[in-house]
């Protein structure tokens, strides 16, 4: 069995998930081949053959053509599964390349049992396995869930390969994330603000927590988008990844986007009135109260130490 | 213009879950349902563009009776017609079935813009959108967090990881998943709830609309065995917060002054 591995570049750099992706096909025991769309300047360490398209003729964005490139891969190579990353990358291209292929898709695949990729369903708080009617298949692996226990170091043996196809998509540019004035990375202790405080004016019990405690306040992404609190206080995939001796979530489900951003945390403290929230997998205390009447006591108890 | 917009309806996703007699779902007694997180931005989104460009937009979801409650929420938001895709069994259909009969259905109604969520909360394949978009032969962004439309072209931004955009730009006609954050997704208010009683909200049979067949099935669904887990704590807040001090003085530094 041989798997096409999609590696992902962005402005020039290879990004981290092409490990997973090695590690994925190692543990299934699979032959591998790797494509990018890069540069030939920096490229991913796989052992193996690399497919290389050039990212200054192609773009870093620009889906319909990078699926004709995968598609060129495909028809030399035959695998019998196209491997990317659950990604912004990798799941805007998957259903397109699936979709052409005829292939079934398995969307963040979180390990393989008896042969069957699982993913995760309603949070995390179900798992199913699913199986293909088609022989071909297409996966997204979900961040984190494969690693390898040893770096690889070889280079790869590299391939050019070029379509002449189009888009009607045109890619503009990249706008960076803005700065903001908090750096959570460095704060030993955070307390974090998810949706289930209720709304904009129960932050305060939220970061007087943070205060009494002497750390930083943090908040999932809903409480962002809806402004309760700024941007640069998120903290996950799309926020700040954040690694402090102690993490209190509050009000927070642990949907695995927040979880990849908290979970290198020493200790974890979370408040829900959800027993069975996903938080509870990760955290080394889960409180199960509201946090609206549990905040202030804890708070009270604290200033009074 | 012509507008499009899908939605899904899942349960409460603080619900408590449990298998179906299949093995194969979740039982679905008991739960209370909501519109798909990711979707209400791709109605705000619609409703916008259609009032932007004094446009026509249909809701479509698929399922069962119960969700016609959602699309009235939609109707309610500003959709101004509602096609239900009538399908008791819809939970058992894959990605790429529930995309061939959105495709079906609008194939020949030349759309000049169409919206999902970026994904289900409960499946969350994160297929459905794409799915549609090849299947109709349209372009599509995904993950998209800043929109606007001028003159036949739209400009979009889609989120990537670290808090990085991309800039692109489609012409019409495009499809568009949305993500979490793309605009504030308004309340409906109660003369525009009442208002949406009168629009047409039409069943139509799923079979009349699925010439596809399904790519992949599920085997099992399962509940995750806990993994150790932590301690869980429940009673009084006041005995609680007592509690987790202590733990806290003895398995961290962080309370040593
Ligand atoms: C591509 C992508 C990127 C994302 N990036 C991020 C990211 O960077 N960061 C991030 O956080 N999310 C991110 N998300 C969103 C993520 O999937 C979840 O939607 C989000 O983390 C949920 O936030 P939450 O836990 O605050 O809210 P919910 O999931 O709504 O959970 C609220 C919790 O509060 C509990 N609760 C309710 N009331 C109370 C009460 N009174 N007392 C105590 N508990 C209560 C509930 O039981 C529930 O567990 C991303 C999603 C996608 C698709
Ligand atoms: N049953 C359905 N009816 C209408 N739209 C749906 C349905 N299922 C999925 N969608 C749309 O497809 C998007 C992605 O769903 P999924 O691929 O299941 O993650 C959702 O956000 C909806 O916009």
């Amino acid at each position: 069995m041989k798997a096409l591995l999609i590696a992902e570049s962005r402005e020039g750099k290879v990004l981290g998930c092409s490990s997973e992706l090695i590690a994925f096909s190692q543990q299934t025991g699979f032959d591998s081949v790797m494509f990018m769309v890069g540069s030939a300047d920096t490229l991913p360490k796989f052992n193996g053959t690399l497919y290389l398209a050039d990212s200054s003729k192609y773009a870093d964005y620009n889906p319909a053509v990078h699926k004709q490139l995968i598609l060129e891969v495909v028809a030399r190579e035959q695998p019998d599964m196209i491997v990317f990353s659950h990604s912004s990358y990798g799941w805007d291209l998957a259903p397109r390349v699936a979709y052409s292929l005829g292939a079934a898709q398995f969307s963040e695949v979180t390990e393989v049992v008896n042969g069957l990729p699982v993913v995760p369903a309603c949070n995390s708080k179900l798992r199913r396995s699913l199986k293909a009617k088609s022989t071909i298949t297409v996966l997204t692996l979900q961040a984190g869930a494969f690693s390898l226990s040893e770096d690889v170091t070889t280079a790869p043996s590299v391939q050019q390969i070029d379509t002449d196809s189009h888009s009607q998509v045109t890619f503009i540019g990249y706008e960076q994330a803005a700065l903001g004035g908090v750096d959570l990375g460095k704060a030993q202790i955070i307390v974090s603000a998810g949706r289930g405080i209720g709304g904009a004016d129960n932050v305060s019990i939220v970061s007087n927590l943070a205060k009494a405690l002497g750390g930083e306040y943090g908040a999932s992404r809903p409480v962002v988008d809806a402004e309760w609190v700024e941007h640069a206080r998120q903290v996950g995939t799309t926020g700040q990844t954040v690694s402090p001796k102690l993490y209190v979530a509050c009000g927070i489900s642990g949907a695995i986007q927040h979880l990849a951003g908290m979970k290198k945390s020493e200790f974890v403290v979370a408040i829900n009135t959800d027993k069975d929230a996903p938080i509870g997998e990760i955290a080394d205390v889960l409180v199960v109260a509201d946090v609206k009447l549990f905040l202030p006591e804890l708070t009270q108890r604290l200033q009074a130490v | 213009m012509k507008i499009l917009v899908c939605i899904k309806q899942v349960p409460d996703m603080e619900s408590k879950f449990k298998i179906d007699s299949a093995g194969t779902w979740y039982d679905t007694s008991e739960l209370a349902w909501r519109m798909n997180e990711y979707d209400e931005y791709g109605v705000e989104q619609a409703v916008q563009l259609k009032e932007l460009t004094s446009g026509d937009l249909t809701v479509l979801c698929i399922g069962p009776d119960r969700v016609k409650e959602t699309m009235k929420k939609a109707l309610a938001m500003g959709c101004d017609r509602g096609a239900h895709i009538s399908d008791a069994d819809f939970a058992s259909k894959d990605p790429f079935e529930i995309a061939g009969i959105i495709a079906e259905y609008a194939k020949d109604k030349n759309f000049e813009a169409i919206f999902t969520g970026m994904q289900s909360q409960d499946r969350g394949s994160a297929q459905v959108g794409v799915l549609v978009a090849e299947m109709l032969g349209l372009p599509s962004v995904t993950t998209v967090v800043g929109f606007s439309y001028d003159n036949g072209t739209f400009q979009v931004k889609r989120e990537l990881e670290g808090g990085v955009k991309a800039m692109v730009s489609v012409a019409a006609p495009a499809l568009f998943t949305c993500q979490l954050g793309l605009n504030t997704p308004r309340y409906p208010t109660l003369p525009n709830i009442m208002k949406a009683k009168k629009k047409e909200l039409l069943s139509i049979p799923f079979q009349e609309l699925l010439k596809v067949e399904a790519k992949m099935e599920t085997a099992s669904i399962q509940l995750p065995e806990k993994k150790g887990g932590g301690l869980v704590l429940e009673g009084e807040v006041g005995e609680l917060a007592d509690k987790l001090i202590a733990i806290l003085k003895e398995k961290t530094g962080v309370l040593a002054r």
